[in-house]
């Protein structure tokens, strides 16, 4: 694994919100090829992280590399897919049409996509298995699917890096499964997949590598290097007799 | 009064506010109706309602000064709708906080600077409900010039609002300015309310925003479609409106609005997919 390239690489990210240190410190790698799942309690920064990769926010420290160059603010040139919730679904929108405002910078003003957009958001469609609804108004999607349209927005640029914030939240089990399965194909298309999640069970099991987040990363590695009860306590804050260690104990 | 009559008023030379009436609300339902779409896929109907009230002030500096109302209520609308903006990016009050505040605020700024002119009852009235009658040609030609041109803004950012409207944190990351989207949105608002107020008049033109672009998303899933419909569904209540009013005497504001309330609920019980009747002829069918 240590062979690919790195293609996200945070190093010594420091942020502060409203005078108080959210973030303090965070290191983190990650390959093209792999999909990393990152994990921790309310409060921890995980949604700071992930504003400060795209970067909406200002770090008072350290750095973010997409393929080695530094992130520019609103330039990051990463495939983000925000929570479902942040998304207006009622919107009288076809799929394809929403996977098209993906590339909505690019075009800049006055410009209409042309056939390469269409060919773009075709692609995208095709790799999260969506093209079948192409036309379909979004407000009619079920959740796996709309959390699939946003997968197939994120990916019309053709990103190196895919941040997904939250993808499971109010997703059957089943759905779940399918979801991840596609994530893991998507990493193995020579990219770099992270995701924040609260879904620990599925990330250990899916995720070629885990990063426990609470201000900092606490560890990080492939699901048998986290086994340290110790880890857990201190990232969640939690006893050891709590059902989470319970859990992790079975797991 | 039957329909070839009104047609002849509408040609008589000596009837000429009529017509000029009748130009000034068709082109303001149409830009309306356009802009009304994004006013309504947002959810800023409470914007639309205190933009409408904040034109007011500068209309009545404009009356009072004898201005342009036109420039005067373009200038107090787009200065509250950036104090909106403004304020509204403190996380400590929510936006619709400082909407209630601005906007009533500005209204009645405007009902003291008009109380100061002669004849305030009678010009306050007409600037509240409308009025058909003392419209200049010079209005007329700059509600085309402002209509094309809000029509204009809106065909070459439509991309970048509709981005911007579906996930603002998503807009952020691919490098789209939000606040100045948002703020073209509130200007582009702001023009639509000032081009509308004199026939509709200040209180009631938050229909001309509003309903017809509800009416058409309940009859379409189709933005294309709805931004159509939209100023279709207004130039049509505002002849319809401008008919009944003319042959029954009627406020004209007024009578454009009921047309419009009429549609709406039309629409929300008779769509062919959405309506309440038609889904529940379906359930029992």
């Amino acid at each position: 694994m240590s062979a690919r390239p790195v293609a996200l690489a945070i190093h010594g990210l420091h942020v502060d919100l409203g005078g108080r240190p959210v973030l303090d410190g965070v290191d983190l790698d990650v390959e093209r090829g792999e999909l990393v799942g990152l994990i921790g309690p309310n409060g921890a920064g995980k949604t700071t992280l992930v504003r400060s990769v795209l970067g909406l926010l200002r770090p008072r420290a350290g750095t973010v590399r997409v393929d080695g160059h530094v992130v520019r603010p609103r330039r990051a040139g990463i495939g983000y897919v925000p929570q479902r919730t942040e998304f207006a679904w009622d919107f009288p929108i076809s799929v394809e049409q929403v996977v098209m405002t993906g590339l909505v910078a690019r075009h800049g003003l006055l410009r209409r996509p042309g056939v390469d957009a269409w060919r773009a958001v075709g692609r995208a469609l095709d790799l999260v298995r969506m093209t079948d609804l192409r036309a379909r108004p979004v407000g009619e999607l079920s959740g796996g699917q709309r959390q699939r349209v946003l997968v197939a927005r994120a990916l019309v640029l053709d990103p190196s890096v895919l941040l997904l914030d939250e993808p499971f939240t109010g997703l059957d089990i089943p759905t779940q499964d399918i979801l991840l399965e596609l994530f893991t194909g998507l990493a193995r298309q020579d990219r770099a997949v992270l995701m924040t999640t609260h879904d620990i069970v599925s990330a250990l099991y899916s995720c070629d590598r885990v990063a426990l987040l609470n201000r900092r990363v606490v560890a990080a590695g492939p699901a048998s290097e986290l086994r340290d009860p110790a880890l857990w306590t201190r990232t969640f804050g939690v006893a050891e007799g709590s059902p989470l260690m319970r859990v992790l104990g079975a797991a | 009064m039957p329909i070839q009559d009104f047609l002849a008023d509408l040609l008589n030379p000596d009837l000429r506010f009529l017509p000029k009436a009748l130009a000034v609300a068709v082109m303001s339902s149409i830009v309306c109706g356009v802009v009304g779409c994004y006013v309504v896929l947002r959810g800023m109907a409470f914007i639309g309602d205190a933009v409408a009230h904040a034109v007011f002030p500068g209309l009545a500096v404009a009356f009072v000064v004898s201005g342009n109302l036109i420039v005067g209520g373009t200038v107090a609308g787009v200065v509250t709708a950036v104090l909106i903006a403004v304020f509204s990016q403190t996380r400590r009050l929510r936006e619709d906080s400082v909407i209630g505040i601005f906007f009533v605020g500005a209204f009645a700024l405007g009902v003291v600077i008009i109380s100061r002119a002669p004849g305030y009852a009678g010009s306050l009235e007409q600037f509240l409900f409308g009025s058909i009658a003392g419209i200049p040609d010079r209005d007329l030609v700059v509600v085309a010039v402002a209509g094309l041109g809000v029509l204009a803004v809106v065909l070459a950012l439509h991309p970048q609002l509709v981005a911007v409207t579906l996930d603002r944190e998503s807009a952020r990351a691919l490098g789209l300015r939000v606040f100045w989207y948002d703020l073209t949105l509130y200007v582009l608002v702001t023009l639509a309310v000032v081009i509308s107020v004199q026939t509709i008049g200040n209180v009631l033109v938050l229909a001309l925003l509003v309903a017809p672009a509800a009416t058409a998303r309940l009859l379409t899933d189709r933005l294309a479609v709805m931004m159509g419909l939209a100023p279709v569904i207004g130039s049509l209540a505002a002849l319809i409106g401008l008919y009944l009013s003319w042959s029954w005497d009627l406020p004209v504001g007024a009578t454009v609005v009921l047309v419009l309330t009429g549609a709406f609920l039309a629409a929300w019980l008779l769509a062919p997919r959405h309506g309440a009747l038609t889904h529940l002829v379906r359930t029992a069918s």
